[in-house]
């Protein structure tokens, strides 16, 4: 190949990017926050489908000649649909009458959630967690098949790539609901998957040759990124093209979801070139430099 | 020399796959179960809280309110309600494809308690007194208008409570009420000042007790309809539930919307797949036919363990499908990139396929290993949704693993051994001019 990039020569600028990427979403998560769907935050949220044009004044009226005050009312489709969210949770009355009024109106029933905060936060705090513990998993058994080294690098990719899909969703107030943690934990699998490719390559260029300066050490980096660029790329374009698809022409209720499989693919596949690998290089050329006098063992591959 | 043995076995091959699909497909679409977002219906989630002071709420207490609720949802006809138990305290029920959802909502959470009580609201008859599968809806013989009628255990404890009321001073305090789901500080004195208002009152009905009664049979007469004194008898029937249930999650689709949901996702699906197809055949030429097919058979097996595990499809159900698709990709990318290479270093298309096989086996072995094993912990100790996923996750990188690397090899070695190949990597998608001489 023609074209030469030196990854690892350019480290420290993508250290630069990610830290600061990070600590803008850290300050955006404390001070905006994330804005909480109704799956979160105690609340309602009622679909109208109509079949005829509707006004957010139109709607508001329809609800006020029930004894509701909607929160916010947001037309979507061809505009003969609404989705009214509303503070607190409906009772059951208020579900039963919205039910029977707008069947009768439209001939068709709304779909309706309420929820109280408690839920969602018990199911975003079980993943939070599981997502830990499976850290712990990936790291011990990495370390086993690879080493100690590529688990740090790889598991601090992963939680990188999930913590900008949090970030980039608190920059920009998407509204975050249930699906979104599935869309947290796709890209949890997807991105440790992604770095275990561009490691298992590195893996096999180190047992090829025997590395002994950090010179040799970056070429191998270098080597084993370019190796497999062609097959990164490939496979985030084709998972792209998949969450592009949903993007458009999926159902609006997981539209957020794929927004969030999207960034979460694109970081995935970042991470493991300018984040994993270089993080990699970074502690092996310091195990190197700690232990000079005994050379790293080249094991000839048969 | 080129083999045609290979090249017919790979048609042969080929075609029982295909008749496989062909003839399975539509039987496992149908038969697939849609989650309630796709197909409409209502989830509750229900906290279970005790009825009376001291009760503890046990893992029985839930199997028979699970019970309880299983035998009213009988009343509604839904064909397959999915009830479950969730931690220590919560209850979940998902109907889907339920025709009334508020009917089905209220015949749920009532908690069908009859209670038959004094002016002062102290308990004279409840359930306990009631013969198992005794309320029936009837007609009033005067006037034809619909009753529930019931049946005591108990014709002298009856008759004796009867007696009491009957002697209550002053005059006018003669009333039996009888109440369906009385709660902790309703009162009727206040109810009663509603009805002569002309409201609604709380309770069923207050008939004065003019005689001692002596008798099993007891009707009830309120303002009800038929089908209302209907569904009352059997909600009586069903049995009460030991318990009382909070909603604290509900969330109710629309049929239509459900079915439109479908069918944007699934025409999403559509597209992006076909997309990845074109771009797999475009790069990667003979192996990207070979991809196709793998990834057909991928799809077809997803959908199949999924009808046989009698999984229920959701929404993120399919875009997680359609996202596998993209995965699965992967690992036949990983295994064409290296035969592209090998074939680059120099070597014949027969070692280049070979090598190729095997130094991407382990590549796609530990990548795929690490997923599942992530996977594996969100199963082990996610609750509900966090669980459904893992569960989907951990049968796409199987299928996944099995196709992409067994079917893969099975088809593209067949046309590698044919020789027919032989001396062509452009149909490998390598130039001529990118291989470097050994």
């Amino acid at each position: 190949m023609s074209f030469k990039y030196d990854f690892v020569k350019n480290r420290n600028l993508y250290f630069i990017i990610s830290t600061l990427l990070t600590v803008i979403g850290i300050v955006f998560l404390l001070t905006a926050g994330l804005k909480l769907g109704i799956d979160f935050d105690s609340g309602s949220r009622v679909n109208i489908q109509a079949n005829e044009t509707l006004t957010n004044e139109s709607v508001e009226e329809e609800f006020k000649s029930l004894g509701l005050e909607p929160e916010a009312v947001v037309l979507a489709g061809k505009n003969d649909q609404a989705n009214v969210s509303f503070k607190g949770a409906l009772s059951k009355d208020e579900v039963v009458k919205i039910n029977a009024h707008f069947e009768e109106k439209y001939g068709e029933t709304p779909s309706i959630s309420t929820v109280t905060p408690t839920v969602g936060r018990e199911l975003a705090q079980n993943a939070f967690f599981a997502v830990l513990i499976a850290s712990v998993g990936i790291i011990i058994y990495v370390a086993f098949r690879f080493e100690w080294s590529m688990a740090v690098a790889s598991v601090v990719a992963l939680l990188h790539d999930a913590f900008m899909i949090i970030a980039v969703f608190s920059i920009f107030r998407i509204e975050v609901d249930l699906p979104f943690i599935a869309a947290v934990l796709t890209i949890v699998g997807y991105s440790i998957n992604d770095t275990i490719v561009t490691f298992d390559r590195i893996r096999e260029n180190m047992r090829l040759e025997k590395v002994r300066t950090q010179e040799k050490l970056a070429e191998i980096v270098n080597r084993s990124i370019f190796e497999t660029l062609g097959r990164s790329i490939n496979t985030v374009l084709t998972v792209i093209i998949a969450a592009v698809a949903l993007l458009i022409f999926g159902a609006d209720s997981i539209r957020n979801f794929s927004i969030a499989l999207l960034i979460g693919l694109t970081f995935g596949a970042y991470s493991s070139i300018f984040i994993a690998s270089q993080l990699w290089y970074v502690m092996k050329s310091r195990q190197m430099k700690s232990k000079k006098t005994r050379p790293v063992e080249a094991e000839p591959e048969i | 020399m080129v083999k045609r043995s290979k090249i017919v076995i790979f048609f042969v091959v080929l075609i029982m796959f295909a008749a496989l699909i062909g003839l399975t497909t539509e039987k496992i679409v149908k038969g697939t179960k849609l989650g309630l977002d796709l197909q409409g219906g209502f989830e509750v989630l229900y906290d279970v809280e005790p009825v009376k002071k001291g009760q503890k709420i046990t893992q029985e207490t839930l199997k028979s309110t699970v019970e309880a609720l299983n035998s009213r949802i009988n009343v509604l006809g839904v064909s397959e309600p999915d009830i479950q138990i969730e931690g220590d305290n919560r209850i979940r029920v998902q109907l889907a494809g339920v025709t009334d959802q508020n009917k089905a909502r209220e015949l749920l959470s009532t908690q069908a308690e009859l209670t038959f009580r004094d002016v002062d609201d102290k308990v004279l008859l409840d359930g306990s007194d009631l013969e198992g599968n005794g309320a029936k809806q009837t007609f009033e013989s005067q006037n034809n208008k619909p009753i529930v009628s019931l049946k005591l255990k108990d014709a002298d404890k009856f008759a004796k409570i009867t007696e009491e009321v009957l002697q209550r001073q002053p005059q006018g305090e003669n009333i039996m009420v009888i109440w369906l789901d009385y709660e902790k500080g309703d009162s009727f004195k206040e109810e009663q000042k509603k009805e002569l208002a002309g409201k609604q009152p709380k309770y069923i009905s207050a008939p004065y007790v003019r005689e001692k009664l002596t008798q099993k049979d007891v009707t009830i007469t309120g303002q009800f309809s038929v089908e209302e004194a209907q569904s009352l008898a059997k909600i009586l029937n069903a049995g009460a539930l030991p318990v009382k249930l909070d909603e604290v999650y509900s969330t109710s689709v629309g049929a239509k919307f459900g079915e439109k949901a479908l069918n944007e996702t699934v025409f999403a699906g559509f597209i992006g797949i076909a997309v990845i197809f074109l771009f797999m055949l475009i790069f990667y030429r003979v192996p990207g036919i070979i991809a196709v097919f793998t990834l057909s058979i991928y799809i077809w097996l997803i959908l199949a363990i999924f009808y046989l595990m009698n999984g229920v499809l959701t929404l993120p159900g399919i875009a997680a499908l359609i996202l596998g698709v993209g995965m699965a990709v992967d690992a036949n990318i990983i295994t064409y990139e290296r035969i592209k290479e090998e074939l680059r270093s120099g070597k014949s298309v027969l070692s280049a396929f070979k090598a190729g096989n095997r130094r991407s086996f382990t590549t796609i072995f530990d990548a795929n290993i690490t997923t599942i094993l992530a996977a594996a912990v969100l199963f082990a100790y996610g609750t509900s949704s966090v669980k459904g996923f893992a569960l989907v996750l951990i049968i796409s990188v199987l299928a996944s693993f099995i196709t992409a690397v067994f079917g893969s090899r099975l088809f593209l070695g067949l046309w590698v051994q044919s020789r027919v190949m032989d001396k062509k990597p452009g149909l490998f998608g390598v130039k001529e001019s990118d291989i470097r001489e050994l």
